[in-house]
């Protein structure tokens, strides 16, 4: 028997193909907002992931450091770094801020680490160029993404920073790229006031009497060094030696240290079941919306083409041609497009994913799903030409 | 024609009303005719007199009201007892009737050959057969050298040959031709006339063809007027082409 579903594609191929290619643009829409889903959720993995850390330790009854604001004293890692089961623990100071070098604007996430050794929990797995931070001030290591060069020199608040290193993979849970800076750097970018609020809290402390007591020499320096000093960090970092049990040492961490500990799997649910829960939210909307459409466009693209035959249809009915195998003709086309839009948006997410600012992840499992739902929507959407076609008349053949 | 064979086509009595109460048409009200294998009768009448109805019927597309109906011998359709006598009026259509109607509707996205080949292969025929068949018929009415182009190649002519050659491709008894000659000038409607009879007498096919074409109606040896719902038989000039 011929297969007349693909005679009629070979016959119109032209139109049947710019029709799929058209088709193929919208599910490559689909696929990649399904992809920035999956590049957000990767994004808090690599986050979790590269930090090299296996407890996160924040003031206590935060989400910090990522998911809520967390303060801690620069010296609470000595504590914990003595407690039984912590291998190494590192200071992590966080920060966002809106970078602008070169002429261009970027958002960044400025991490302060302990430079004192490039193993510690927080700074970055491994480098693409470049050397680590080897001084204690106005050196970075940036993400690839970031835009910069090593060597290059980088305005960062009040002070140039040289670039020594580059890596890569290294982003926020929003996906803007990592620069790694010496602690203190990090945490006089974050905390310390710039010097007219320095001028104008000296000035307010010295008016306090509370601070400026005569007879009590010493006191009005004291206070007012201690409001210009920046001693805080958002969380230790912490690395457990093999086998320590992670649940074990942050429930010791929180019994003994007034402290918040979470674990790796903790991290993983504030950061993606919480902290782009609403992300996900909204994105899932679009992928229903877009499935929706999707299923709309193939119904309406099949049942016009298939109206279009209705003569053909009438004349095939007339000379006997079975309801299924018209069902068939139908159905084998609505599958044959929705298989060329899906290679067409397959192939477009790919090529227009990289161009995206954020990260956009094409999952295989992913890519296996779309296939089939994009096979079921023809499927499901070629039932309404079918129902159409199976109620042309075949008297319409016949004159009068 | 062997008369004493049994008529392609019988019928007796045939009625189609449509609607019920105060709307009734009845667009056949006793329509009695019959077809010898071999034959080609005209039919014929003003427009709303009731021949597309009348081929509708003989096409078993729709189920007449009452009257008797036989196909080559067996009854088809009782309107005294239940209907119709076949189950599947598909395959009845498919296996037993030709149709040849007003324009060829040829299936544009097969090639010539495939369109014709096309009856056989919905009837179960194997590919190789069902072509073999369309190629015969093709080389029969003289457009076997088109077997291979694209319908909308064709001239209307070409068309026309195709479209009987496919109303031929399962050797059926009779074949219902609507007003086959209306799109084409006098010299290709006497062709299409001329071709019809000898298929006719070469496949011992029954031929109806319902016609308002003043050119081709002189070339019957039997005509059929219907009016007002019911057949009057006449005798055709049977004009030689």
């Amino acid at each position: 028997m011929i297969n007349l579903a693909a005679r009629d594609v070979l016959h119109g191929w032209g139109k049947f193909l710019f029709t799929g290619i058209g088709l193929g643009l919208l599910i490559g829409t689909t696929l990649t907002m399904a992809g920035v889903f999956r590049g957000m959720v990767d994004d808090g993995q690599v986050l979790i992931d590269n930090s090299g850390a296996d407890l996160w330790v924040v003031q206590q009854g935060t989400l910090g450091p990522y998911a809520e604001p967390s303060s801690l004293r620069d010296d609470t890692w000595r504590s914990i770094a003595g407690m039984p089961g912590v291998a190494d623990t590192g200071n992590a100071a966080y920060l966002t801020i809106q970078l602008a070098h070169a002429g261009k604007e970027s958002r960044v996430m400025i991490v302060g680490m302990d430079a004192d050794r490039p193993g510690r929990p927080g700074a970055p797995p491994y480098l693409i160029a470049g050397r680590p931070i080897q001084q204690h001030h106005y050196e970075a290591i940036a993400d690839e993404r970031a835009g910069l060069r090593v060597g290059e020199r980088v305005k960062i608040r009040r002070h140039d920073y040289t670039v020594v290193g580059l890596t890569r993979r290294m982003v926020s849970s929003s996906g803007d790229p990592m620069i790694f800076v010496p602690l203190k750097d990090a945490q006089e970018i974050q905390f310390l006031k710039d010097n007219d609020a320095l001028i104008n809290e000296r000035a307010r402390t010295a008016a306090n009497p509370a601070f400026n007591r005569p007879g009590v020499p010493g006191l009005l320096e004291a206070a007012q060094a201690s409001a210009t000093q920046a001693r805080s960090v958002n969380a230790v970092l912490v690395r457990l030696e093999p086998g320590a049990n992670p649940d074990s040492v942050a429930g010791e961490i929180r019994r003994w240290k007034r402290l918040t500990a979470y674990t790796k799997a903790q991290m993983e649910d504030i950061l993606i079941a919480k902290l782009i829960a609403t992300s996900s939210k909204q994105i899932g909307m679009f992928l229903v919306i877009l499935a929706i459409v999707t299923a709309a466009i193939i119904a309406f693209i099949i049942y016009t083409m298939t109206m279009a035959k209705v003569r053909e249809i009438a004349v095939l009915k007339l000379i006997g041609a079975r309801n299924r195998t018209i069902a068939a003709m139908i159905m084998q086309q609505a599958i044959a497009l929705g298989l060329i839009g899906f290679l067409v948006g397959r192939v477009a997410a790919g090529l227009w994913g990289p161009a995206f600012p954020k990260y956009v992840l094409l999952l295989p499992g992913d890519a296996i799903a779309g296939f089939g739902v994009v096979m079921a929507i023809s499927g499901l959407a070629s039932l309404f030409a079918i129902r159409a076609a199976l109620a042309i008349d075949p008297a319409e053949a016949i004159g009068g | 024609m062997d008369k004493d064979n049994k008529p392609a086509i019988r019928l007796s009595g045939l009625k189609k009303r449509y609607g019920s109460g105060d709307a009734a048409v009845d667009a056949l009200k006793g329509v009695d005719m019959t077809v010898w294998p071999g034959e080609v009768v005209g039919l014929i009448g003003p427009s709303g007199s009731g021949k597309s109805t009348l081929l509708k019927c003989l096409g078993a597309v729709i189920e007449p009201s009452g009257g008797h109906m036989e196909l080559a011998g067996e009854t088809i359709y009782d309107g005294d007892s239940d209907g119709w006598k076949i189950p599947d009026l598909r395959a009845l259509r498919r296996d037993r009737i030709g149709f040849v109607f007003q324009a060829p509707y040829l299936i544009p996205f097969l090639d010539v050959t495939d369109n014709v080949a096309l009856l056989p292969m919905l009837a179960g025929s194997d590919n190789a057969a069902a072509r073999k068949r369309a190629l015969e018929l093709l080389t029969a009415l003289d457009v076997q050298h088109r077997a291979g182009a694209q319908v909308s190649q064709l001239s209307g002519g070409e068309q026309q040959r195709v479209a009987i050659a496919r109303s031929l491709a399962n050797h059926a008894p009779i074949i219902l031709a609507d007003e086959p000659t209306a799109p084409l000038d006098s010299e290709r409607a006497l062709t299409v006339v001329r071709i019809l009879n000898e298929m006719a007498v070469q496949y011992q096919t029954a031929i109806i063809v319902v016609t308002h074409d003043e050119k081709i109606i002189p070339t019957f040896k039997r005509i059929y007027q219907i009016r007002d719902g019911k057949t009057h038989e006449e005798a055709g000039e049977g004009r030689e082409i």
